[in-house]
């Protein structure tokens, strides 16, 4: 009796641990089978193209062809340094007027809630159609923004950037900065409003300035958000071809080409499912890469608080 | 030192209705654009090119979208899949960012690893094999088949997400309830969902605009007419019409009331949010 009892109390004491150990993966469960099925699996079978060749009938294995032919690619590396200028130009002003954005809005001021409403409207303009509206708009017929420009005296004569090798990047970058904006906006603004506020009124007894508040108190609190927003933003605008495709389609003279529009061409233009997997596989590389400098970076962050 | 304060008060009052209305100007410009074209008469589009505003207006674009087209198909479509996978997306990620956020375990890094690897697949390397499983699974060419990639590209986004949403919520207040004796499931249900409810509003509306959006996957999965989403439908209309542009600005118009009507309704929760009351921002 007394030993069945002990016995009782044992399996209790584990299966109360089992289930301890179990239970955050019982949360984590359904979000994992959906990647796991729906999306590693396909990534799986995407990095084995990349050792075939295709042609029109059939495939054969290359083994690491596509990869040499990668390592003497011109346009790879131009396109490369394209992404990088895209990416980062995109991403410096999307978030910083994205920060500054939030710290307005957080502020009590008249006609908030409608400039709210407002200010995200963006966001939710699907982006194919923000390419083509603004490549409407820089276009010199019907667009206004030539004709701003001249009058401003930037350009000599009313004509489209869209068309110039030097200047091309920055029609998508500022579309890009457009759509951009209302998403740094709206998660620093949630991040912001989870500040407790006892903090600031502790700040400012201690005489500290406005200054002194965004640095110790704002920005610390700030600083887990900003490192994975900044850092999905970052691999989301390098993979991102829509709005380059749309208003420029990599031109002129390749002047906008970058990897992800350049693997879009390989796979639906010239049909090269293999060379297009090799880029791809490439790019994922180099951004894992840049994910886990900010994951490290984050988590000492993290540490330091 | 009063008037001071007060001259600075004014200054940075003007610093802030000027920076706001840049942006409102900014933000708004090429939308006011969209709805222009939409209204010029095709014979002035392109003679009337940059005037502010058309000197005749019509609404022919409007009707034609609306009774002479597929458009109001394909948008109930792209309402369907997206509020469906949004709610899924939200609730499923709403688990996973509790238990990331919460908990220590064995492999949690790993976790947090292949979540952030889903964000870093280029979309085009995906599609021929996720083509080929849907084809063999008899998913392609419906509705079901767009959800579930959808749900499964938005998820990692909105784990991380509402991650940090439970982050800022202080665990000592389901502590205080695990000690009062609710169990974990009932505290996360009564005490913690409630604060995190403007991180779900956000989640919500990111995947909701994710999906509505989304182009290339539609384009591969769906051929019928009548499964068509919004932004597919779109592109037939080049096709179709000969690009028309005033009726494809108007479609577009007809687009952006759906999202604009879910994020007015989601405000609330956006910013101002249930914790306004607990946690004044």
């Amino acid at each position: 009796m007394t030993l069945s009892r002990a016995d009782e109390i044992n399996r209790q004491a584990r299966m109360r641990r089992w289930a301890a150990m179990a239970e955050p993966w019982l949360y984590l469960s359904p979000a994992l089978i959906f990647i796991v099925v729906v999306l590693l699996v396909p990534l799986v079978i995407g990095i084995c193209y990349s050792f075939y060749k295709f042609s029109a009938f059939r495939s054969e294995w290359a083994g690491l062809d596509q990869y040499r032919t990668l390592a003497t690619d011109p346009v790879l590396y131009h396109s490369l340094y394209n992404t990088l200028w895209w990416t980062a130009g995109s991403l410096i002003l999307q978030f910083f007027l994205g920060l500054g954005l939030a710290l307005i809005l957080n502020r009590a001021f008249f006609g908030r809630k409608l400039v709210q409403a407002v200010v995200f409207l963006p966001w939710a303009v699907p982006t194919f159609l923000t390419g083509l509206t603004w490549a409407w708009l820089f276009n010199p017929l019907i667009g206004p923004i030539p004709h701003v420009m001249y009058y401003l005296g930037i350009q000599k004569e009313a004509v489209t950037i869209l068309a110039s090798p030097d200047h091309a990047m920055w029609g998508p970058i500022l579309a890009n900065v457009w759509y951009g904006i209302p998403f740094f906006a709206i998660t620093l603004l949630a991040a912001r409003k989870s500040i407790p506020t006892e903090l600031y009124e502790a700040a400012s007894i201690d005489g500290a300035t406005a200054w002194q508040q965004f640095t110790k108190v704002t920005l610390p609190f700030l600083a887990p958000t900003i490192a994975i927003t900044v850092m999905l933003r970052t691999v989301w605008i390098a993979t991102f071809a829509d709005l380059i495709y749309v208003m420029t389609a990599g031109g002129p003279a390749g002047s906008t080409e970058t990897i992800a529009t350049y693997i879009y061409v390989s796979t639906f233009k010239t049909l090269d499912k293999g060379y297009a997997s090799a880029i791809a596989v490439l790019l994922l590389f180099l951004l894992i890469l840049y994910a886990l400098v900010v994951i490290q970076m984050r988590r000492r962050l993290m540490r330091d608080m | 030192m009063v008037g001071k304060s007060a001259a600075r008060r004014i200054i940075e009052g003007v610093g802030l209705y000027g920076a706001v209305a840049l942006y409102v100007a900014f933000a708004l410009f090429p939308i006011y654009w969209t709805v222009k074209i939409s209204v010029t008469p095709q014979k002035l589009l392109y003679s009337e090119g940059i005037k502010l505003w058309p000197s005749r207006m019509t609404l022919e674009n409007y009707s034609s979208v609306l009774a002479a087209s597929d458009f109001p198909r394909y948008f109930l479509n792209s309402v369907v899949v997206s509020i469906s996978t949004s709610l899924i997306v939200t609730v499923i990620a709403s688990l996973a960012g509790y238990a990331l956020s919460r908990f220590q375990f064995r492999g949690k890094v790993g976790v947090s690893l292949l979540l952030l690897l889903t964000q870093t697949f280029p979309l085009v390397m995906v599609i021929p094999p996720i083509f080929r499983i849907m084809g063999q699974l008899g998913l392609t060419d419906n509705l079901y088949g767009l959800i579930i990639i959808y749900t499964a590209f938005n998820i990692a986004f909105a784990t991380f997400l509402m991650q940090s949403f439970f982050d800022g919520v202080p665990k000592d207040l389901e502590e205080a309830a695990m000690i009062d004796g609710c169990s974990r499931f009932v505290a996360l249900r009564r005490i913690i969902l409630p604060l995190t409810l403007p991180g779900m509003g956000a989640t919500v509306a990111f995947v909701f605009t994710a999906a509505w959006s989304e182009l290339l996957f539609a384009l591969m999965l769906i051929n019928s007419e009548s499964q068509k989403t919004f932004s597919v439908g779109l592109l037939t209309f080049i096709g179709k019409f000969a690009v028309d542009w005033g009726q494809m600005m108007a479609a577009s118009v007809l687009a952006l009331i759906p999202v604009c009507l879910f994020f007015g309704f989601l405000q609330r929760y956006l910013v101002t949010g249930l914790t306004a009351g607990a946690v004044k921002g």
